[in-house]
């Protein structure tokens, strides 16, 4: 299996053996399993004058997480929008696995990353099972259901339990958990989270870590998680990207930010980091 | 699919009467008149004399104003209703005569009946006999008060006196522009008034001065005086029945018979006749068939017992229960206006709606446009309709329709539009098609606010369903047009409250169909 090249996966048969018979005219479930590589070179994008993203570049090996921090308005939610073609750059290129996204088709491209917005962005008129259905049938997958309750179970939310509520009748956590599912229910590649837990209480927040951790171990996938929290980023993620005014400060593990900030921008922000959260300690 | 059908189907159903009385060879006659008291008497005579003959005969009374049907003549989509040579000759022919001929009956008539059948093939009787010209008239203390009886003399006190003057006789050459350019008029203020309220405006002195018709029973009723016409600035209104030319190639024996009327009908006689409808509120049908009794055309036998006579002191929860039926089939009808017309805006506005939102650039001058639409007042949209589809049923839905379209698109448009960013955007970012995320996204959420525009659309087509009247298209806007000629406020009212009575419960059934397509989230909080 090509996945295997890129080391750092975890086992994939656990989850593959049931879908391996599931779908007629589309290809089998298991073959998304596939964990891609991102990049990002010298991209630049400008809203008239304002320059959101000015030669940021990023390189995530398949099946790793990557943390993008910094302030509002440092351009991180911008360039993960890059990878979805939410936004295109004025220029620069953005890679999927070995293709640049634009010759994608828009709508093929976003299908095969999954995507957890900030609010969750569940929609309100489905029940959560549909809702985690969603991908799946998007892609005429014949198993969609079966894909959403697997993945509701994943992040601690069994279908026999919520899969006929409403978003509105679940806690913050929940629907957090539930968008989670969302994303990883046609077995993506890529996952891209954008502040995921930022509006949560700390106590949620620690459980959703698990939730999320939980996902990492059960589906092989290359994430890219946008936060302001850098002890999140730090749990989370394998390797960290600071960035400032459009583009990468710094991008290393968090050792080699700590042990070796390039920049002053860097090293005050892993102080201030440190001083107000015990859980950072850097090994 | 199957809606649509049945749409269709009832749609059909309506129209048949009116197409096949418009076509067929032996069809009835169609006897129209327009909206005031005089007009339904002289009709309703026309329409009894030609029954007695054994021609079939359809009443259309009460059709929206000269525009209408003297349209509705040309059209042949009636065949026969009363009108007025002055009337004929500047409304209709927008005509000029020189100022010899302009003052003499003879000579206008000559010219209005020529005209009318070398331009529109439309032919005028000789006439029946007598003038209703317009009547100036004041409050016999206001007359004394500054010495009016003159045309002239009012003009020399206009400036202190305030009057009210209906919308039509505000507009037309041969009303109001003419006696300020012929008199040198200049009122101190001019309110547009509804012909059924004009004479209690001036009676209780909220106007000074109003525009009557010399033969109005009314004007003796309030005891008003009326103004000479010292200029000779009015010309001839002689009343004549005009005919279509279907009804003058297909028929003469209906011609024949509707010239029995002719010189007939002396000014005396109609001014008591229309007393008798006006004042004392008689039954049409028995004082028609009275005068033709009188007159001799007809039996004594005929059927003048048929319909109840007001009976004064009656109630009026008696007086709706006595016309159970007939309100009953105008409800019916109204009730079937409403839902073809909103049906048929409902399939049209809210896929137009979900269009604009895909093609904004477009949204924004569509939606105005309807909007622009809805502002046309209804009599003239009924007016514009004639030349398209007649009269009747057909172009009262249409025109309901235009009226309908604009809430239920703008809604529609504004709904999806603003439906709820995140989600739409979490759609898009997981690949939904911009068709998926407004079918599958914006619409279901925006499901509460298009409700409420066709709530909107529905509440309005009730209430415009009852101006359907004014081209034949029946509802219960028939006894509302009858009774605001006949000053008839029981009459008026018997219209009028059913129809408020059905917006209020059509929109209590749309506030259910609202509920249960409000999504859940929205459900919860509401």
């Amino acid at each position: 299996m090509r996945a295997s090249r890129t080391g750092n996966l975890r086992p994939v048969a656990r989850c593959s053996t049931l879908y391996l018979v599931s779908v007629r005219s589309t290809p089998p479930s298991y073959v998304r399993e596939i964990a891609r590589s991102l990049g990002a070179r010298n991209v630049v994008l400008r809203y008239g004058a304002v320059v959101a993203l000015d030669g940021a570049s990023i390189e995530v090996a398949a099946g790793q997480t990557l943390a993008l921090v910094g302030e509002s308005g440092s351009g991180k939610t911008t360039l993960l929008r890059c990878f979805n073609r939410m936004v295109e750059p004025d220029s620069g290129q953005v890679l999927v696995g070995d293709t640049d996204v634009k010759l994608e088709s828009v709508t093929a491209l976003r299908r095969h990353i999954g995507y957890v917005p900030q609010n969750g962005g569940l929609l309100p008129h489905w029940r959560v099972l549909r809702n985690v259905a969603l991908v799946p049938r998007l892609l005429g997958l014949e198993d969609a259901n079966e894909l959403a309750t697997r993945a509701l179970d994943v992040v601690g939310m069994p279908a026999s339990t919520f899969a006929d509520r409403f978003p509105h009748e679940l806690s913050g956590g929940q629907r957090q958990r539930v968008a989670l599912a969302r994303a990883l229910a046609a077995r993506p590649g890529v996952i891209l989270l954008d502040e995921p837990f930022g509006a949560l209480d700390a106590i949620t927040r620690s459980d959703l870590h698990e939730a999320f951790e939980n996902a990492r171990d059960a589906f092989p996938v290359t994430m890219l998680l946008v936060t302001h929290d850098l002890a999140e980023a730090a749990r989370l993620a394998d390797q960290i990207a600071v960035m400032r005014a459009g583009h990468v400060e710094q991008h290393g593990s968090l050792n080699d930010l700590y042990s070796s900030p390039s920049t002053e921008y860097v090293s005050a922000l892993i102080e201030r980091a440190l001083a107000s959260s015990s859980r950072l300690k850097p090994r | 699919m199957r809606f649509a059908r049945i749409i269709m189907a009832s749609c059909v159903a309506l129209a048949a009467p009116t197409v096949a009385a418009a076509q067929a060879q032996g069809a009835p006659i169609v006897v129209a008149s327009k909206p005031f008291g005089e007009s339904y008497l002289l009709a309703e005579m026309f329409s009894q004399l030609l029954e007695a003959h054994g021609f079939s005969v359809l009443r259309r009374p009460g059709l929206g104003a000269t525009e209408v049907a003297f349209g509705a003549l040309r059209q042949d989509a009636i065949d026969v209703y009363p009108e007025y040579t002055g009337t004929g000759l500047l409304a209709i022919l927008h005509d000029t005569l020189p100022d010899s001929i302009a003052r003499d009956p003879r000579a206008v008539y000559d010219r209005v009946a020529q005209e009318s059948a070398r331009r529109y093939s439309v032919r005028w009787l000789p006439p029946l006999g007598f003038q209703n010209t317009y009547a100036i008239a004041v409050r016999r203390e206001t007359a004394d008060k500054y010495d009016i009886h003159t045309l002239s003399d009012l003009s020399r006190e206009s400036g202190h006196l305030t009057a009210g003057f209906t919308a039509d006789f505000i507009g037309r050459p041969d009303g109001l522009p003419g006696l300020e350019r012929v008199y040198g008029l200049h009122l101190k203020a001019v309110r547009p008034l509804a012909p059924a309220v004009k004479y209690q405006a001036l009676a209780s002195s909220a106007v000074d001065v109003v525009d009557g018709y010399s033969t109005d029973g009314l004007l003796a009723k309030y005891d008003l005086v009326t103004l000479v016409d010292d200029r000779h600035f009015f010309p001839p209104y002689e009343a004549a029945a005009v005919v279509s030319n279907r009804l003058v190639r297909t028929m003469p024996g209906a011609i024949a018979t509707l010239t029995l009327l002719s010189d007939r009908l002396s000014e005396t006689r109609m001014r008591a006749l229309n007393r008798r409808v006006e004042v004392n509120g008689e039954n049409i049908q028995a004082v028609a068939a009275a005068a033709l009794s009188d007159l001799g055309l007809v039996g004594s036998s005929a059927k003048t017992a048929a319909s109840p006579g007001s009976t004064g002191d009656s109630g009026f929860w008696r007086y709706l229960w006595d016309r159970r039926v007939s309100l009953g089939s105008m409800a019916m009808r109204h009730i079937l206006l409403v839902i073809i017309a909103l049906g048929a805006a409902v399939l049209v506005a809210i896929p137009l709606g979900l269009v604009l939102e895909r093609v904004r650039g477009a949204a924004e001058p569509t939606v105005r446009l309807l909007g622009a639409i809805q502002t046309i007042p209804s009599i003239a949209m009924l007016a514009f309709m004639i030349p398209l589809f007649g009269i009747g049923v057909v172009p009262a839905l249409v025109a309901l329709w235009l009226y309908a379209l604009y809430p239920i698109a703008r809604n529609t448009f504004t709904g999806v539009r603003d439906a709820d960013s995140a989600s739409v955007e979490a759609a898009e970012a997981l690949g939904a098609t911009p068709r998926q995320q407004l079918l599958s996204v914006r619409l279901p959420l925006a499901a509460p606010i298009i409700m409420a525009g066709v709530r909107t659309a529905a509440v309005i087509t009730v209430g415009a369903a009852t101006l359907a009247a004014f081209i034949g298209a029946g509802g219960l806007g028939e006894p509302i047009v009858a009774g605001l000629a006949l000053a008839d406020t029981r009459m008026v009212l018997s219209g009028a409250i059913p129809a408020a009575v059905l917006a209020l419960i059509v929109d209590g059934l749309l506030a259910v169909v609202e509920r249960a397509v409000t999504p859940a989230h929205l459900r919860h909080h509401q």
